[in-house]
Formats: structure tokens, sequence, C-alpha cells
């Protein structure tokens, strides 16, 4: 192991951003379920455009010649790849710490082993709910949850360490103490309480998923509590959602500096909503090594740091804090991805949005628009539907 | 591993857990200790003192190895590591041998 065989970055490169930490391989779109709030892109890319396993083998090598320490296999749902195994084995080799983020839908306890023998470190299991009726409906998946909880089980059963998440919004949020219950119950050491992010199909389906004032500071005291009568038996994260925070958050650690992202087809972005700024675009694995893209790519450079900011960021105390929010939120909402992210309450925009978004919450319908490669499909009308929140 | 926890003692044996992994990473020249959604930094003699938990050797031969290494008096150096070692089993990321079942 000697210290100078790595495709690495140019010391320049690594003096001014840093060398990327995790990376988050979404080696598909396909995905059985359709959950509304989904930040795959509207437009999603089909089986035919994704990199092929020789593509990954080669790129999971150069993530570790970066030097990138984690790799988070993503989706969709990445137990569709029939590759899987070979991918975690691979990542295993060049040491890479591997994770899984699943719906464990359609994961059987020999899929999991034979992972697990690949080198497997750590599973990543999504629940829309803590309970069936409202989990099944929300992924739009009959017998969903109940297959979560199963493969649930075979984690645990595997000695592989779990973490149970939690994507948030007004439908299910009456539900976080049921939902720290299950955490524990299955034996997780992990527990991420994640509200919805509004962009891509979130944003479609804000009306529907915009939680209350209120909601959100109950969610916070139960947070509160949960932690302070767990203890570290149950690690919980949880980040109060921007729309109701003064500060936005220090998203993705920043552009381009910790973190990003690898498309099905094999772009390379700062995060997984990138791809909703349509403005932008982005370089692929395909047609250049990482480490170049990493240093050059124009859309990585365009908002790193904080020489592009506007006011009122440019001249703002908070600017090496949060450097400036979210630049999907800000595209999203004001239709600039360099515009002041308008979760800020010193941002412009904020009063007007922020309005906007307790209007949602308090007459939006719960019709959901689901998750699809058909551009989305609106939730079948039931009987008057009096959920149990 | 989610019952209440004893604290290391002399006797116990540490050792990492599967899915904690303590690696060189060369292209930032240090050690790095990867959990689930965490990167650990451990100092230098952390690294030193994490190589030797292999889940067999016991915390006073730990403690013992590192005396005789650095020439420093062994109750203070046992004193030291189990703290830090303590630290680490809090959250889950070590686990003690001698425990197990
Ligand atoms: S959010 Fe739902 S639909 Fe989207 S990838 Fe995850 S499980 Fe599939
Ligand atoms: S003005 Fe910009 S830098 Fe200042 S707190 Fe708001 S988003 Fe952050």
């Amino acid at each position: 192991m000697d210290g100078d065989t790595m495709g690495g970055l140019s010391p320049a490169a690594t003096a001014r951003f840093g060398i990327p930490v995790a990376v988050l391989a979404e080696i598909t779109h396909r995905c059985p379920l359709q959950c509304p709030y989904c930040s795959n892109p509207v437009e999603m890319e089909r089986a035919q455009a994704e990199l092929s396993t020789e593509d990954w083998l080669r790129v999971l090598g150069e993530l570790a010649d970066l030097g990138v320490l984690q790799v988070h296999f993503s989706g969709g749902e990445p137990l569709v790849r029939r590759d899987l195994e070979r991918l975690v084995a691979r990542a295993a080799e060049v040491g890479l710490y591997t994770n899984l983020i699943t719906s464990a839908v359609t994961l059987t306890r020999e899929r999991l082993a034979a992972l697990a023998e690949a080198g497997l470190d750590h599973v990543q299991i999504s629940f829309q709910s803590s309970e069936e009726g409202l989990g099944n409906r929300i992924g739009g998946y009959r017998k969903g949850h109940a297959k979560k909880l199963e493969a649930a089980t075979w984690v645990r059963d595997l000695d592989l360490p779990l973490t149970v998440n939690a994507v948030m919004h007004r439908q299910n949020l009456h539900q976080l103490p049921e939902i720290i219950e299950m955490a524990v119950a299955l034996d997780a050491a992990r527990l991420e309480v994640a509200n919805v992010q509004y962009y891509g199909w979130a944003l479609r389906n804000r009306a529907a998923l915009m939680p209350t004032l209120a909601q959100i500071e109950t969610a916070s005291a139960v947070v509160e509590a949960a932690r302070a009568r767990l203890g570290p038996r149950l690690v919980i994260d949880y980040v109060e959602p921007d729309y109701y925070a003064a500060r936005p958050k220090k998203c993705m650690g920043g552009w381009g500096r910790q973190f990003f992202n690898i498309s099905p087809s094999g772009k390379v972005l700062p995060c997984h909503a990138a791809e909703t700024i349509t403005a932008l675009d982005f370089d692929s694995v395909r047609d250049r090594p990482l480490a170049w893209i990493w240093e050059h790519s124009h859309a990585l450079n365009l908002y790193r740091g904080t020489d592009w900011m506007p006011e009122p960021c440019r001249g703002c105390a908070h600017k090496e804090e949060d450097y400036g929010g979210c630049r999907c939120q800000a595209f999203a909402l004001t239709g600039e991805a360099g515009a002041t992210d308008p979760a800020c309450a010193l941002s412009p925009r904020h009063e007007e949005i922020f309005a906007a978004a307790l209007r949602d919450s308090a007459t939006g319908s719960d019709r959901f628009t689901y998750r699809n490669f058909a551009g989305g499909t609106l939730e079948p009308v039931t009987e008057p539907a009096d959920d149990a929140g | 591993m989610s019952e209440a926890r004893a604290a290391l003692g002399p006797q116990s044996r540490p050792a990492l857990p599967r899915f904690v992994k303590l690696r060189h990473d060369r292209a930032r020249g240090i050690w790095v200790l990867l959990a689930p959604e965490r990167v650990l930094v451990p100092d230098e003699t952390a690294v030193e003192v994490l190589k030797l938990c292999d889940g067999a050797t016991t915390l006073d031969e730990i403690a013992a190895a590192l005396a005789r290494r650095y020439d420093a008096p062994r109750a203070a150096i046992l004193t030291d590591i189990a703290a830090m070692l303590d630290d680490l089993a809090a959250k889950g990321f070590l686990r003690d041998m001698s425990e197990a079942s």
C-alpha cells in the first residue's frame, strides 16, 4: 500500500474544495414503489440508459483512488440490479465502506446473505409509516410494510447494523412515536427522521405533504424526549424542515465539497436532486475520469465556495456555515439556482414562500400523485377517506 | 447489543464489531474509523490501541504492551485507554468479547 499510486486529485484541487468523503451511487431509477415524495427526478432514466456492470466496477475503483470512504448503493431500488452483489464485492475489495439503501420489499433472506458475504457493511430500510394501511398507500405497493418488517429482522439476524429511514410529512407525522418504537423493536442502531424536501416529485405533491407548524413543533418535542429516554440505544437523526426554520441547512456540507451522487446513467451530481435544476449540464463517468470531473466539472464549480453568492448571502456572516442553503430548492422556488435559498429568513422571497407553504398545509388535498415512468399517476379516489390522523 | 453495558475492565477483550472498520486512508494520509454514516478520525495513540483490539487480547495486556513501547506507567495507560474505549463502546463502535455469549 504505497501512497502514490492513486489516480487522485491535484494538490491544488484538494486544497480548494477537499476530497469527497461519501458517494451516493444511484444504480437505477427502477423501483417497485411509487412514493409521492421520491427524490428521483420527474424525468427518470430508463433501464437502457443505465451504466453497465463493467462501468460500475471501474467507477468504484476510481472512487477509492479519489479518497472516497463510503459508498451508498441506492436508487430507485438497487436490488433491481442483478449485479448488485458484484458491485458490493468490488467496493469491499477496494476498501470502501458499503451501505445498501433499500425499500426492501423485494429482498429475500438468501440475497441478503449473499450481499453480506460479498462484504456489505450496513443496511438502511425505508419505511413509509408505522403501520400497514398508510404505509402501503404511501408507497403505492400492497403488502410492502409487512415485507419491510421481515427484511429488517433478517438484517439483524445476520448481525448487520440497521438504520430505519422514515420520510415524514403531514400524513404520517402523527405516527412518529410509533415509528420510534418500531425502530427500537427492530433493533435498529439508527433512525433517520427525514422531512420531505420539496423538489421533483415532492414539489408536485406539496399540497398533500406539507406539514403544519403544530405538527413540526410536536415532532421536535417527540424526538427530544425519545433521545433523552433511549440514549445510545437508538441514535435519532432529525433535522427540522426548512420551511419552518429561520436559516437554511448546510445542504450536502456545501455544493461539491464532501459528497457527490452518480446517477444511473453515470452523471456526477452535487446532490441526488441536482437534476431538478434543468438549467445545468452534468459530466458523465462514461466520458471522463472521476478525478477530472471532481476538479473541473462546470456544474460542480458553479456554486462551490462563496464567490458565486448574491446578496444577502455575499455580505452575510453565516455564509461559511450554510453556504447559502440548497441550490435545488432555490431553483424550484425562485427559478434561479443561484438565488439565496428562500428557506432563509433573510431571502427577499422568504415571506411569500413561507406563506404559500402554510396555505398548502392548511388547505391541501391529501390525494397523491404517484411516482412512475409515465410521468405520474393521480391516486384513485376511494370512499371518503378519513384516515386515522 | 441494546442491553445495558458494563464498563470495560482489565479483563475485557475489546474488538471492533464487523461493521466498524479501522482503515488507513491513503488520499488524506490519516487513519479513519468507518461506521454507518460516520467517519471518525482517531488520534495516533487511539490508532495504536485499536490495532491491538482483536477480541482475544485483554485490556490489561494491551496496556502492558503500550507501556513497554512508550516506556510509560502501565496503570496510567490502562485508565486512559479504558476511558477512550468506553467512549467508543457507548456509541456501539466497540464490543467486549469477554462478555459475548
Ligand atoms: S422514495 Fe419510494 S419510489 Fe422513490 S426510490 Fe425510494 S422507495 Fe422507490
Ligand atoms: S443570507 Fe445566505 S448566508 Fe446568510 S443565513 Fe441566509 S442563506 Fe445563509
